[in-house]
């Protein structure tokens, strides 16, 4: 059908109410669009963390800025600072009670590598306890850099199958 | 500073044991660990001093006899000045030092610090814990036979240990950067345990 309208967004009256996509398409939009994160914050990152969450840098815009405390309502945790050996165990423990499917992002160089803490009291990475999705350089890395890190998760999610995943483990 | 250095002066007069300490700031005195208690009392009650600012300890290594030494910053908020009270600990293999908890009850965590890193038994503390390492941890890292990378050591929670394979690993200090250089000081000498930990993130650390 030829059609002289120049509209993109979606219009009910052309297109009849129906919309067609793929499963995955439509999966992979409404949870790359809405990871709310869980912020582990441990050390100063977290206030660059907070920065991200505030007004000047609005990690709203980009869907993530419903920071939960509770693991079991959070999609992407965001591993913000030293991970000491203590702590180690307990983010592992959180990260176990976040809902599949779940993610991570390292932020900053304490949490991607133990960062200049080369000692006896610190987790040389937190991939050493869970697995990381992202890692944001950076000693802290600028609120920018962890919006980055956030859209290259959002390529990462949008790539995934996810139809098969959720049709395979059902 | 003249002042307080009268003020060591008649404390000697009235605790003969105490001896002049060398300082290159505040005034400085050693006492035995028998007349601690009352040294600090004293002080509180009498001298002014009302604030403990720091409860610390000293390793002077392997093999020197005392071996640890127990050190208390006091200050007084209304003279402004400072005074730093060393005592050595009798025993170098299990060091104690009875407790200044009566004193100031600022000496609770900084005593359970000294504890967690040195492995000095405060008699009388009503709970000594350790306050940074997990209870645990079998070792005292600020000792001067603790090397700065750690020593491998299960993590403190067995079932996370189990799940992911990780434990506390000799950290990769490739050279740097808390590494003392040599120079001044014989730092050579003073940390010679960094100087061999040339492991790496790909290299492990070879079996001693």
């Amino acid at each position: 059908m030829v059609t002289s309208s120049t509209e993109l967004a979606y219009n009910s009256k052309i297109e009849g109410e129906v919309v067609v996509s793929r499963a995955d398409a439509v999966i992979n939009w409404i949870r790359s669009n809405s990871m709310w994160p869980m912020p582990m914050g441990l050390a100063c990152c977290a206030i660059e963390l907070m920065a991200v969450g505030a007004s000047r840098f609005d990690i709203a815009r980009f869907g993530a800025e419903v920071m939960r405390f509770s693991p079991r309502q959070a999609d992407v945790m965001i591993v913000a600072g030293t991970v000491t050996y203590k702590m180690a165990s307990a983010v592992r423990r959180i990260y176990d009670q976040m809902p599949d499917p779940k993610w991570v992002i390292a932020m900053g160089a304490c949490a991607s590598s133990g960062g200049m803490y080369r000692s006896y009291a610190v987790l040389q990475g937190v991939d050493r306890v869970i697995p990381v999705d992202v890692y944001v350089s950076g000693c802290p890395p600028r609120p920018e850099a962890l919006l980055d890190a956030l859209m290259k998760l959002q390529d990462k999610v949008k790539r995934q199958p996810s139809a098969r995943n959720l049709l395979h483990s059902a | 500073m003249p002042a307080t250095a009268d003020a060591t002066a008649a404390l000697k007069l009235r605790f003969p044991q105490v001896t002049d300490r060398a300082s290159l700031d505040h005034p400085a005195v050693n006492v035995p660990p028998a007349d601690l208690i009352a040294l600090l009392d004293h002080l509180r009650t009498d001298g002014g001093f009302d604030l403990l600012t720091d409860v610390t300890a000293i390793d002077w290594a392997e093999g020197v006899s005392p071996r640890f030494t127990v050190v208390y910053h006091l200050f007084s908020t209304a003279r402004h000045d400072y005074l730093r009270v060393a005592a050595a600990c009798a025993d170098n293999l299990a060091p104690t030092m009875p407790t200044a908890t009566g004193l100031w009850p600022a000496a609770d965590w900084h005593e359970r610090e000294a504890f967690d890193m040195f492995g000095i038994k405060f008699d009388g503390h009503p709970d000594l814990r350790r306050i940074l390492m997990w209870d645990e941890y079998p070792h005292f890292p600020l000792r001067k036979e603790f090397p700065l990378a750690g020593i491998e050591t299960p993590l403190p929670d067995l079932e996370i240990a189990a799940e992911t394979g990780a434990s506390l690993k000799p950290a990769p200090m490739m050279g740097g950067p808390f590494v003392a250089s040599p120079g001044e000081m014989n730092l050579t000498e003073a940390e010679p345990r960094a100087k061999d930990e040339s492991w790496t993130e790909r290299r492990e650390k070879p079996e001693a």
